[in-house]
């Protein structure tokens, strides 16, 4: 099913692209991530699967490309993951990058691929800044951003009646700007701030915090953090009785890995705002047993979207015949109508944002799941106009 | 202190370099002029930039018998100032450096001027204390970008004249630096100063009675340390763009220690060799994960138990000439 | 109602409280410290990495043997604590006739040891662990609602500290110990076996950062990193307190953590650093530390 899916997107965008006929692509994909950090789980040596499934599905080796995945571990450092980067720019001749969270690599990362002409597909990384402030002509964001998480959580928390909000937020770029883009959100759907309170980042008591969310008289508690972080702070809610108390929790950014490390049982009730979900239809499905068969867990948004991230941009060097040129490559991506088997219809827009619907779920309650990974309800689909911000006009590559 | 072994030049001062070390000096330079020809030059210069911290380390833990706990915050300091300086003052490379040396001398004499006054572990906690809320600023404060750091530094035209846009180019302005950096060391050490220091590092007591003023020559020998720590930092910033959060927490401190520890403190060459063989270890098992950290540990476990001269030490030992 | 500082009175009761429960952590930690500093003259780096595979010893036997918290809270500092004898029997115990600093390295190159081997089996992500039945749920005081467990923490840890504190100042085998630091020759005459003192006294130490590892093992995930952040915290505490001194690293773990907890609602960018504000200003003033005896 995925694979026919994947050779009509190729041989459509053949149709449209240049008239090559693919033959002895070199291709060298570098998937760099989190592999022994706090966001190994969600992305790490998953996103490497994701990458190399997407290759075979692809079927590149029957259309004359050779195509080799790398990986390594950046540590969620700036510092390593450049230093990766460069080198595989520079001495193993990569053409792509693949996943990197952690948006403080990415943003480092995001100007050495522009420097290079490379092509930088991102899918761990959340900041809305790499296709704003810092936008690159040869990068494509793909999965989600933090302006797409407030809008879908924060929108529909707050409409839900969740108005006053307090907010608890790690204290770096990535959670100032998941709290920033959610507080924007809150307020446009008539909500109020009622405070917030900034964590070092990470941490592992949050009970004084909780406690001051507790005293603002909020209704609803935003945690603009990740991994252990909001699953710590999650657990201690449910230990100090905030949550029993009345007030709801709203975790921003939670990945299905961390519902299920958190188990349905203290998770349930939590809204999340995810553009995949591995039960939602026989594509999912069907790929995510493939994938469980080879990492023995069920796949995020994240692995997802370095699966989908790679077939578009195979598609398009397939189309151009060459990767040599990443802002080439790029600029064929933006013109494919793609037609992805798990993110649907898929616009990447001048900026690199990938376009595409996000959805609100619900987490199940312990009745409902009928097994450990049985954890969402999809209360809502949210489209990709309303779930991410416009494009700034000076970003627009496709005009330049 | 104890620390320290005795395998220090006992050359008497102003007699010049030995012959032995005015060989390998020439050696070593030879090999880093071909080295990048066989390995990624921006590697080698890690490694450089890494030797040359770890020798103003060396200055104050081997020769001047003071283990600080807290360089991370000299290095990293002055690589948050050079990358500010290059960045958003726009000034060339060597001027950037300047700005950042300087910022670690300063932060070394005031941190230093505290410090001094308390001995062995005190003294450690007192630098540890100071790299904690150094570190605290990079976090908190506007200019240092909090956890991205400051990132895409230029890497400008040297003088304004010579582009470093060339990973070769730029690798011989860093070889100049970090070698001129290492000489510079060389001659603080083998000067009457640093027989001065030595003599403090052996015996506090007989120094003072001597009438030699202790403390001025810690504060000095602190700042030099601290200074030489900003040069490495700051030449880094300019190598890898950035300045980020990495180089100022303490575990760069502790990596630090441990290049010195390995390769032999109190030995010219020692932290060169710690140096090299660390960064490379990194660089080369990174695959490896978790295995980087247990492996490092396992040699601080082995240094401390086996060989407390270090490698260098050891070589020193066996040749029964300093190195 | 009267506010201070724009706090209400009953927020800053309830964090007083949370910061008196970081600080049991604070002070069963610093105290294990102390008394293998001021016994030993080792400064325990390797603290923070015992804590932590106390934790998850708590967690193997929970998941592999099927053993619950009761039984992990005495047997996992045990196990910890032999662990600790092994070490100083194979290690520790050849550097006492050098300076302490070579103990600071050694036990800094353990702690990257033993964190590397948890972090590269177990991942840094966190493993669940359950609070006890018993003490589920909690008490409301008006002014907030205090789980039940973390009471416990508290009373476990005041009853820990001053048992220890008991044990070494005012029983005779706690004269012995501090007889054996201060003149092994003397003492070993006396028929004491010292160097079998000194392997105790190291594994109790290490058994005392255990039991603090298992408290913890329920209110945090159990995670390979949870002692790294809190090692050199405790060790500011040891220093305010005044190394050695063991009243004095118990009142300034409670101290601190009460402290910290103020700085979370004034300015809680600042929690982590605020204590190695105060220990830079006590090294200053007090070199000694705030309970310690001058040199």
């Amino acid at each position: 099913m995925i694979r026919k899916l994947a050779i009509s997107l190729s041989a459509f965008a053949a149709m449209t692209g240049a008239p090559a006929v693919a033959q002895d692509i070199d291709v060298k994909l570098g998937v760099l991530n989190d592999r022994s950090g706090t966001y190994a789980d969600l992305s790490g040596e998953g996103s490497a699967v994701a990458t190399r499934m997407a290759v075979e599905d692809f079927g590149a080796a029957e259309k004359g490309m050779d195509v080799e995945v790398l990986s390594a571990d950046h540590q969620n450092k700036p510092d390593v993951g450049s230093n990766i980067a460069r080198e595989w720019y520079d001495v193993e001749g990569v053409d792509a990058i693949v996943d990197v969270p952690t948006s403080s690599v990415a943003l480092a990362v995001a100007d050495i691929t522009a420097d290079n002409n490379g092509v930088f597909l991102i899918s761990g990384a959340g900041s809305t800044s790499l296709t704003r402030e810092q936008c690159q002509p040869t990068t494509v964001h793909w999965t989600y951003d933090t302006a797409a998480l407030a809008n879908g959580t924060g929108g529909a928390v707050t409409n839900a009646g969740g108005e006053k909000w307090f907010f608890l937020t790690a204290d770096y770029a990535f959670g100032h700007s998941l709290e920033e883009n959610t507080m924007d959100v809150v307020r446009e759907n008539g909500g109020e701030v009622v405070g917030s309170v900034r964590h070092p980042f990470p941490a592992q008591d949050f009970s004084s915090y909780l406690l001051q969310a507790q005293g603002s008289g909020a209704d609803v508690i935003g945690l603009a953090n990740a991994g252990s972080d909001t699953v710590n702070a999650i657990k201690q809610a449910s230990e100090f009785g905030i949550t029993q108390a009345g007030q709801s929790l709203a975790a921003l950014l939670m990945f299905v890995t961390d519902v299920h490390s958190l188990g349905a049982e203290t998770a349930q009730g939590l809204n999340l705002t995810e553009a995949f979900y591995w039960d939602q239809n026989d594509a999912t499905r069907e790929w995510t047993e493939r994938y469980e068969a080879e990492m023995g867990s069920k796949p995020t948004m994240v692995h997802a979207g370095a699966y989908s991230s790679t077939l578009a941009y195979l598609a398009a060097v397939e189309a151009l015949g060459s990767a040599e040129d990443g802002a080439a490559v790029v600029a064929q991506m933006r013109e494919m109508d793609i037609d992805d088997p798990f993110f649907g219809k898929v616009e990447i827009r001048g900026d690199g944002r990938a376009v595409h619907d996000m959805y609100l779920f619900e987490v199940k309650s312990p009745d409902q799941s009928e097994g450990e990974w049985d954890l969402y309800n999809q209360v809502a689909t949210i489209s990709g106009e309303d779930a991410f911000l416009p494009m700034l006009e000076e970003c627009d590559f496709s005009k330049q | 202190m104890a620390m320290a072994d005795n395998t220090t030049s006992r050359a008497a001062p102003g007699a010049g370099m030995p012959m032995l070390h005015k060989v390998i000096f020439a050696v070593l330079l030879v090999f880093l002029i071909t080295l990048p020809f066989f390995v990624y030059p921006v590697f080698a210069m890690k490694v450089m930039c890494f030797a040359l911290f770890a020798a103003a380390f060396n200055l104050l833990l081997g020769f001047g018998g003071l283990l600080s706990f807290g360089h991370a915050a000299y290095f990293g300091g002055a690589s948050y100032i050079a990358a500010h300086a290059s960045k958003v003052w726009g000034l060339t490379p060597e001027l950037s450096i300047l700005c950042g040396a300087a910022a670690a001398a300063f932060l070394g004499f005031i941190i230093g001027s505290l410090a001094i006054r308390r001995q062995g572990i005190y003294f450690a906690m007192v630098t540890l204390a100071f790299a904690q809320m150094v570190y605290f600023i990079a976090l908190q404060a506007d200019f240092t970008g909090g956890e991205d750091g400051i990132q895409s530094v230029p890497r400008g035209n040297l003088f304004g004249l010579v582009s470093l846009e060339d990973n070769m180019a730029l690798y011989f302005f860093v070889l100049l630096v970090t070698f001129g950096g290492i000489l510079a060391l060389y001659r603080i050490v083998h000067s009457p100063f640093g027989e001065v220091l030595k003599a403090i590092r052996e015996n506090e007591q007989r120094a003072t009675s001597l009438g030699y003023d202790v403390n001025r020559y810690k504060l000095i020998v602190f700042t030099l340390s601290a200074t030489m720590a900003g040069v490495a930092g700051a030449t880094k910033s300019q190598v890898f763009q950035l300045a980020t959060l990495t180089d100022v927490h303490w575990s760069m401190s502790g990596e630090v220690v441990l290049m010195t520890l390995l390769g032999g403190m109190g030995t010219v060459f020692g932290p060169l060799v710690g140096a090299g063989l660390i960064v490379t270890m990194q660089n080369y098992l990174a695959t490896f994960g978790a295995w980087v950290t247990i492996i490092q540990g396992v040699i601080f476990v082995l240094g401390v138990l086996m060989f407390r001269e270090g490698i260098v030490g050891v070589i020193s030992r066996w040749l029964k000439r300093p190195l | 109602m009267f506010e201070l500082l724009g706090i209400p009175p009953q927020v800053l009761l309830g964090q007083l409280l949370l910061g008196l429960i970081n600080g049991s952590f604070y002070a069963v930690l610093s105290l294990g410290l102390a008394v293998i500093f001021g016994l030993l003259n080792i400064i325990n780096f390797a603290h923070g990495a015992l804590y932590m595979a106390a934790a998850f010893v708590a967690w193997m036997f929970l998941n592999y043997l099927g053993i619950g918290y009761w039984p992990a809270l005495i047997l996992s500092p045990l196990i910890v604590g032999a662990f600790g004898m092994v070490l100083e029997r194979t290690m520790l115990s050849r550097l006492y006739h050098l300076d302490h600093l070579y103990g600071l390295l050694l036990t800094f190159g353990l702690a990257l040891v033993i964190q590397g081997l948890f972090r590269n089996y177990y991942g840094v992500s966190g493993l669940p662990y359950q609070i006890p039945e018993a003490l589920g749920g909690g008490t409301n005081l008006g002014f907030m609602f205090l789980p039940n467990y973390r009471a416990w923490i508290v009373v476990a840890s005041v009853l820990v500290c001053f048992g220890t504190w008991f044990l070494i100042e005012k029983t005779r085998l706690g004269a012995y110990l501090r007889a054996g630091t201060e003149n092994p020759v003397l003492v070993g005459a006396f028929g004491v076996n010292v160097p079998l003192m000194i392997t105790l006294t190291y594994g109790f130490g290490v058994a005392l950062a255990g039991f603090a590892g298992v408290l913890a093992a329920p209110i945090y995930s159990v995670n390979p990193v949870m002692g790294e952040q809190l090692i050199i915290t405790v060790f500011a505490v040891v220093v305010i307190g005044g190394m050695g001194s063991i009243m004095g690293a118990i009142l300034t773990g409670y101290m601190l953590g009460i402290v910290e907890g103020l700085t979370r609602v004034f300015y809680p960018e600042g929690s982590n650093v605020v204590i190695f504000v105060i220990m830079a200003i006590v090294l200053m003033l007090k070199p000694e530390g705030l309970f310690g005896r001058p040199a």
